[in-house]
């Protein structure tokens, strides 16, 4: 329908699609083409074991990243820690005690 | 003679974006205007670089058999009956790309070389397992197909990112390999339309020089219908496209085309 195409405002995926292709191709673009970057896997990796030893961390609330602009390179780290510390465990008398 | 032929991968990670058009088109190109040049198909097991160019019946010996040594390179070279200078390597239909392995691959490139063949096109077969990795890895310059869509564009980046690690001058830490892209199955009019990344989205997102864009027409499955490359026939826009990308890559200053969306009057916009 020509007529009506016409007249129609044009979506723009064109946009949505460069605005994904940015995200995605800067993501895997660290450790391939930067070159240096291939620790981080393995980096992220270490950090998790040295933080889960000080506090219960849910893995999917880690995010490593590294980005580049201009001539700087940012290494950030993204932890999302427990709403509060668990509460300790009730101390229970035994039974026979009490 | 050696040192003068160059070693040109058309690559693109993803399937079915034209690799082996583009790779049948400026092999034909390169070729008429009168340098010796052969094209390679490197899609081992799924042959078809010799169907597009109108030679799968004279397929005797293949790349497999002489790399594994039961044919000589002159007996598996198959010469162009319609453009002199023009030559291809075609595949093997029986074996897997595991047959491919770098010896037998630079032993036959360097052969070829001291044929006097001045350019060397390597068709890459899709993905970025060995087929890919071998078809890159002696090359001096890669053309790298990308079309207009989002699973192209991400594909041509991780084989850009392939290029500058798993190949032989960037294991020896020679220069970088020379890289182009060439832009397919492009059609301004969905550009204008904000429906197509357009070529500069994609020259942003990839950052590499522009070798060229193809417009998408009918002419190029016509022209693998016939088994002639669509360069041939000069009087359709895929064949311009064509020879303008082969006289720029040959170091002619030639003006970008087919990137615009032609004049359409209202009630072509009406009715179209």
């Amino acid at each position: 329908m020509a007529f009506f195409d016409y007249f129609r405002k044009a979506p723009k995926t064109a946009a949505l699609a460069k605005d994904r292709l940015s995200i995605i191709v800067a993501r895997e673009r660290t450790g391939s083409r930067s070159g240096g970057a291939s620790y981080l896997p393995q980096l992220q990796q270490e950090l998790l074991a040295v933080i889960a030893r000080y506090e219960t961390i849910d893995i999917g609330n880690v995010t490593v990243n590294l980005d580049k602009s201009g001539g700087t390179e940012v290494l950030e780290l993204n932890i999302v820690l427990p709403d509060a510390p668990p509460p300790p465990a009730p101390r229970t008398t035994h039974p026979a005690l009490a | 003679m050696s040192n003068a032929s160059k070693v040109v991968v058309v690559t693109s990670g993803k399937g079915g974006v034209g690799k082996t058009t583009t790779s049948a088109n400026i092999s034909t190109g390169i070729a008429l205007q009168g340098k010796k040049t052969v094209a390679i198909d490197f899609d081992v097991g799924l042959r078809n670089l010799d169907l597009v160019m109108g030679c799968e019946r004279r397929v005797v010996y293949d790349f497999v058999n002489v790399i594994r040594n039961e044919a000589k390179l002159q007996q598996a070279l198959i010469r162009d009956k319609r453009v002199e200078n023009l030559y291809v390597l075609p595949a093997s239909q029986t074996r897997d790309k595991d047959a491919l392995d770098p010896e037998g691959v630079g032993r036959v490139i360097e052969e070829l070389k001291q044929m006097g063949f001045e350019y060397i096109i390597c068709d890459s077969p899709a993905g970025i397992e060995k087929g890919a990795q071998m078809a890159m890895y002696f090359a001096d310059e890669a053309i790298v197909v990308t079309n207009p869509e989002v699973s192209s564009v991400r594909d041509s980046d991780r084989v850009l990112g392939l290029l500058a690690a798993k190949t032989s001058r960037a294991e020896l830490g020679g220069p970088a390999i020379r890289t182009h892209l060439l832009l397919t199955r492009y059609s301004p009019m969905m550009v204008k339309r904000g429906e197509m990344l357009s070529v500069g989205d994609v020259l942003e997102l990839l950052g590499i020089p522009l070798l060229g864009v193809i417009p998408e027409s009918k002419a190029v499955l016509q022209s693998s219908n016939k088994g002639a490359p669509a360069i041939l026939d000069e009087t359709t826009d895929v064949a311009q496209a064509y020879l303008d990308v082969v006289f720029r890559y040959l170091g002619q200053e030639r003006q970008h085309r087919f990137i615009e969306d032609e004049k359409r009057s209202f009630f072509g916009r009406l009715f179209g």
